[in-house]
């Protein structure tokens, strides 16, 4: 049935993998949608681990002055359950949605470089290994000249410095042992990955758009993927510095960061934060673009706004880059640079404000069918407003000095990043379900885990903002009793285990659905973007012949028209229209040529965790042979035939 | 990248392999323009001890800066001599190229050397420390552009020699090449003359 | 203007105090109930952004809770205008949340630079972050203490703040909000309690092992009381000389090696800084340990006999101290008043 052109015969040493199928057909695959589906499923599979983490942190404070975890194990547990869901969850399931999805969205073959989306993926396997390997390898215990009354357990030998990892309680002197260069190493690793993959999907959009996709055309998760790439292209260079530095200090004797060198450590506040305030639009663009599509095709109108919606994510982007002295205002700032940074923390409300409101105006008079990807969008509406209006509270820089530090902040950022990001995705998980599988869910169960997740989420992240209020300091072990801070602590632990339950039911309603789902119509939801004009699930060629674009939201165009009242009414066309374009699309006309499969990108990956391994330990042998896997992946990568076109 | 089943997509006029080098290229000016940051502010840290101006020696540096930039000359010389499809000379090239920036890189560790035997070293204090992380990262770069060149070189004494539009491009390292030359003269100017 | 905008809601402001801490009275660290002129006007600062944000949350999910309910999709329902934007409401929008931040802005810009300006009257106290306790100096008395801070409440006090070892916070919500402690670098905090009073303090700043266990307590005391205060701390402790338990205490003390890191003016001085909380007036402090624990005779056989289990990662070794010898120091301590 297929007309995919056979690999030429080589006359390489090194003979590029065929198999279509089977376990090797993952790890040298280069087709964006595998590399996409292998990102989701490793994010996944950390975000449950990130969780049980959460859960455990949960435990440990529902009630006070508790001893279910010694204060190492739980610095450890907040480390790893902020470093995990950041760079190992919400990043890499970005990731998943962009592999996925880019190429088909901007109607390419692939992305502009396979092999280098399939070393970024491998790299990023390899960096949240090596992360965890730190349970099995670090080691941690009390500062230079401290006791500890007992061993530290295999959990508490993880990083323990916070994912912000500030100095220099980091240092080597305060944080002695291997588990912070886990972590420095660890997120030099996983940024080298964030990295190549920005550089490609730049280079996808500008250069692989098909006939007739301009850029005003494209659409608004296609924009977003642009907007976080950039992002991650200048942000990641200034933590991958830092983190350097880190090393540096924590392995090689030199004191960036430590006063007794003539190093400084508010420095490594400003590079982290550098990074780490663009950071959080990298963490929650996505979601805006996944929201930005499934609101529209749920109300059956287009995007109220769209140029506005576009812009004001890049100008989000780009005022990002220049806030970042807000998580500093108790820091050794002066008072002018808190004026200033409170001033520009407060004029990037105004574009959120933007999108919020051009989302509202979306479904303001649509007819708006209220399927679980709809729920889990309006939801994020409702949920990052919240976090976005206290966010505003942060910018007033005195009361700032207040919520700092505290369980507010906590409640803040995850009304951002779980109430914004985490119900974006789930949004986008739900509404591509059909496209990737072939199948549909099951939208009770679907139902059923929007509520519960939306009620265990609020009644964990809610009372958060009243504790940190009362003083409930963040990154605390044990709290006294006299605090009187136990009840709603209480509360949120028990709306935390109602998340996890919202996750099991998720996780049944995927299996089962993927199983034994109803076979999904390629365009279920009747939908605006040209992904749904190919069957589902995806052919391994994506558009078996160019589309041509003629306007933004192409594909609802060619279903549509618009009578004189401005109403949709449905082209005599459409039916057939939909007809033939399965039939199209399931059989080629022309042949299609794929980029091969390669062995190069994981042989590649394989040596930066034993660079890593060669600094914690100390071994030129471990670099050495890190350094052979980097150069024989790199010579067979260089050296082997070059596909014939993408 | 053939022609004969090209998969149509809007033309913007820049062939995807450059523009992906001029990303990658853009997120390396960052690198190095956060590394020169920091390094300004610790120069400019009043903390006693050892500082680079007590070792280095201007006159040896100005001739191994030389050298690196002629090798961006040589390195130019290749390019047209490729473009001339004249196999020959491009290799010659190529390899001055390389052998200019081995040379470049043997008189960095010569200096490193030498300021080891004055004291000056990695964890003295955060001047040392600064400067070799700063010129380390950038003879690491040095030393990276060397290996595409001989490999070049290497791919050139082949049957089918070198051609523009071969896989390991010609143009590509000239590229990264005299991006590397050009941060030289500002590591340059900001760590021996500011 | 921003007094009076405040004083409107202030009423509302109780109301939802009341209903939201139902299940919580009297908590120590509250940074909503403002016992000083700094934390005052932080409060309402945030109570003013407070009630615009709860403005703002109505009418956005309002109109979303609306959209769901008018515009959701039933049988025969026609297909919706295809509405592609409109330019003024975009306009109007955007410059709407201008004008409400900018008119937040002018009051927090004038706060940020009112709370930063040094009181003409003020005490100096210097602020030494340690991990994890908190030491004070008094560089106009000569005074060094630890964990608990007394204050006078006839005038404000001015912190001089740094670190000896990685990054602190100090934090006393009813009084100021918190300014971190620096190694290398001094970082400055004004407090003004407006009554004689006890406050918690906190560190925030995530700082190691027993981070949630470096507290402290702050004591405004009346202009009297706090000069009272004053001698006491300025005398030395007494050598005992007699056979009681006390003095027993005292030998323990020179013996089994807490001189290592612990001073006490008049029995064991030393030139310079020393790792630990100084102890001359130990009794008169009402926590110790970082103002983990409250100062009473279990505590201290607790904290004696293995001061690791209750602060991990503490620099105050066990000293497989005998129960008598704990008991003699614990007599010992007793007479540090």
């Amino acid at each position: 049935m297929t007309k995919i052109l056979e690999p030429k015969k080589q006359n390489s040493i090194f003979r590029r993998p065929s198999s279509e199928t089977g376990i090797w057909s993952w790890i040298t695959t280069v087709d964006h949608k595998k590399i996409g589906i292998m990102y989701g499923y490793a994010a996944f599979f950390f975000l449950l681990i990130g969780g049980l983490e959460a859960l455990v942190l949960r435990i440990q404070l529902s009630q006070p002055d508790n001893n279910f975890l010694s204060a190492a194990e739980y610095n450890a547990m907040f480390t790893m359950h902020g470093t995990t869901m950041i760079f190992l969850a919400i990043m890499p399931i970005s990731a998943a949605f962009f592999n996925y999805l880019l190429p088909l969205q901007i109607g390419a073959r692939d992305v502009a470089f396979p092999r280098l989306n399939a070393l970024s993926f491998w790299i990023f396997i390899f960096g949240g290994i090596f992360l965890y390997s730190t349970f099995i390898f670090g080691t941690a215990g009390a500062p230079e000249g401290g006791y500890l009354d007992e061993e530290v357990s295999w959990l508490g030998s993880a990083p323990n410095g916070g994912w912000f990892g500030y100095q220099p309680n980091a240092g080597l002197k305060y944080s002695p042992g291997t588990a912070m260069d886990f972590w420095a190493l660890g997120l030099q690793i996983l940024g080298i990955a964030s990295l190549i993959s920005a550089f490609n999907f730049i280079t996808t959009i500008i250069n692989m758009r098909t006939k007739g996709m301009r850029f005003m055309r494209m659409p608004v998760f296609t924009w977003m993927t642009f907007a976080v790439s950039f992002l991650l292209a200048f942000s990641l260079p200034i933590i991958a510095i830092a983190l350097f530095y880190v090393t540096f200090d924590r392995n090689f004797g030199t004191s960036f960061f430590l006063v007794e060198g003539g190093g400084d450590p508010v420095l490594w506040q400003h590079l982290f934060w550098l990074f780490g305030h663009p950071e959080v639009y990298i963490l929650i663009l996505p979601a805006f673009g996944i929201v930005s599509e499934v609101l529209p095709t749920f109300s059956r109108k287009p995007l109220f706004g769209y140029a506005a919606i576009v812009f004001a994510g890049f100008g989000i982007a780009f005022i990002g880059f220049g806030v970042w002295a807000h998580h500093m205002f108790a820091s050794s700032i002066s008072t002018v640079a808190q004026a200033g940074f409170g001033l520009s923390t407060m004029v990037i409300a105004v574009p959120t404000g933007v999108k919020i409101f051009n989302w509202l105006g979306t479904i303001w008079g649509g007819k708006l069918k209220l399927n679980t990807p709809m729920l889990f969008s309006l939801g994020f509406i409702g949920m990052f407003v919240i976090g976005g209006l206290s966010g505003v509270t942060h910018s007033i820089v005195p009361a700032d000095t207040q919520q700092t530090d505290t369980y507010y902040i906590v409640a803040h950022f995850h009304y951002v990043l779980f109430g914004g990001a985490m119900f974006g995705i789930f949004s986008g998980l739900y509404y591509w379900f059909p496209k990737v599988w072939g199948k549909m869910y099951n939208e009770t169960l679907g139902k059923i885990h929007f509520w519960l997740m939306l009620i265990g989420f609020n009644l964990t992240f809610g009372p958060m903002h009243w504790l940190g209020l009362q003083g409930q300091v963040r990154r605390t072990w044990v709290y006294a009793k006299e605090t009187n801070l136990q009840f709603w602590n209480v509360i949120v632990t028990i709306g935390a285990f109602i998340i996890a339950l919202s996750i099991v039911v998720f996780m049944i309603n995927w299996i089962f659905s993927k199983r034994n789902g109803e076979k999904a119509p390629f365009d279920p939801w009747d939908a605006r973007t040209i992904e749904w004009s190919i069957p589902s699930p995806t052919p391994v060629w994506n558009f078996s012949t160019a589309p041509n674009v003629k306007s933004l939201d192409d594909f609802w165009h060619s279903k549509y028209d618009e009578d004189e009242e401005g109403r949709a009414v449905r082209k005599p066309t459409a039916d057939q229209l939909l007809i033939d374009l399965e039939e199209d699309g399931l059989n080629p006309k022309e042949e299609i040529i794929l980029p091969n499969p390669s062995y190069f990108p994981i042989v590649l990956a394989s040596g930066l965790p034993l660079l890593g391994y060669a600094v914690i330990f100390k071994s030129i042998a471990l670099a050495v042979v890190g350094v052979i896997l980097i150069l024989s992946g790199s010579f067979g990568w260089g050296t082997e035939p070059l596909e014939e076109g993408h | 990248m053939s022609t004969a089943h090209a998969y149509p997509h809007e033309d913007t006029g820049v062939e995807t392999r450059k523009l992906g080098m001029w990303v990658f290229l853009s997120t390396e000016i960052l690198f190095f323009g956060t590394l020169i940051t920091t390094f300004m502010i610790f120069k400019g840290k009043d903390f006693p001890g050892i500082k680079l101006t007590d070792v280095y020696d201007i006159p040896f540096t100005s001739i191994s800066s030389f050298v690196l930039l002629m090798s961006s000359l040589t390195m130019v010389l290749a390019h047209n001599a490729l473009e001339s499809d004249d196999q020959e000379k491009t290799r010659v090239w190529l390899l001055a190229t390389a052998m200019l920036g081995a040379v470049f890189l043997a008189g960095q560790i010569y200096e490193f050397t030498e300021f080891y035997h004055k004291g000056f070293e990695l964890d003295t204090n955060i001047f040392s420390s600064s400067f070799y992380v700063l010129t380390g990262f950038h003879g690491l770069h040095v030393f990276i552009g060397v290996v595409l060149l001989l490999s070049l070189w290497g791919i050139g004494q082949r049957q089918n020699g070198l051609t523009l539009e071969s896989g390991m491009n010609l143009e590509f390292v000239a590229l990264y090449w005299h991006f590397v030359d050009i941060v030289w003269i500002v590591l340059f100017t900001v760590v021996y003359l500011i | 203007m921003l007094m009076k905008i405040f004083f409107k809601f202030k009423n509302l402001k109780y109301l939802f105090l009341v209903f939201i801490s139902a299940c919580i009275d009297n908590a120590p660290l509250d940074s909503l109930s403002p016992e000083g002129p700094y934390a005052r006007s932080i409060d309402e600062l945030f109570w003013l952004t407070f009630w615009i944000a709860v403005i703002i949350f109505v009418l956005v999910q309002g109109a979303l809770l609306v959209s769901v309910l008018l515009f959701r999709d039933k049988p025969n329902k026609p297909e919706p205008k295809q509405v592609h934007g409109n330019t003024k409401l975009e306009i109007i929008w955007t410059v709407i949340p201008v004008l409400i931040l900018a008119f937040i802005a002018v009051p927090t810009v004038r706060t940020i630079f009112d709370l930063a300006r040094e009181p003409e009257d003020a005490l100096k106290i210097e602020v030494i972050g340690h991990q994890w306790w908190f030491e004070y100096k008094y560089p106009d008395y000569g005074i060094t203490t630890a964990n608990v801070l007394v204050i006078p409440s006839d005038r404000p006090v001015r912190l001089e703040m740094w670190s000896n070892d990685v990054l602190h916070n100090y934090w006393v919500p009813k009084l100021n909000g918190k300014r971190y402690l620096v190694p290398g670098q001094k970082t400055y905090l004004n407090l003004h309690a407006d009554n004689p009073d006890e406050f918690w303090a906190q560190c925030g700043e995530y700082c190691g092992l027993s981070h949630s266990k470096m507290r402290g307590r702050v004591i405004s005391l009346s202009e009297n009381d706090f000069n009272l205060w004053i001698n006491n701390e300025q005398q030395n402790a007494l050598k005992l000389e007699d056979g009681s338990l006390a003095a027993e205490g005292q030998s323990v003390f020179l013996n089994a090696g807490c001189t290592q890191c612990h001073v006490i003016n008049g029995v064991w001085d030393t030139q310079g800084d020393r790792i630990a909380p100084n102890l001359t007036h130990f009794a008169a402090r009402t926590v110790f340990a970082g103002a983990a624990l409250e100062n009473n005779k279990e505590n201290l056989t607790n904290w004696l006999a293995n001061p690791a289990k209750i602060k991990p990662g503490t620099f105050m070794p066990n000293l497989e101290l005998t129960e008598a010898e704990i008991n003699a120091l614990i007599a010992y301590l007793g007479t540090l008043k």
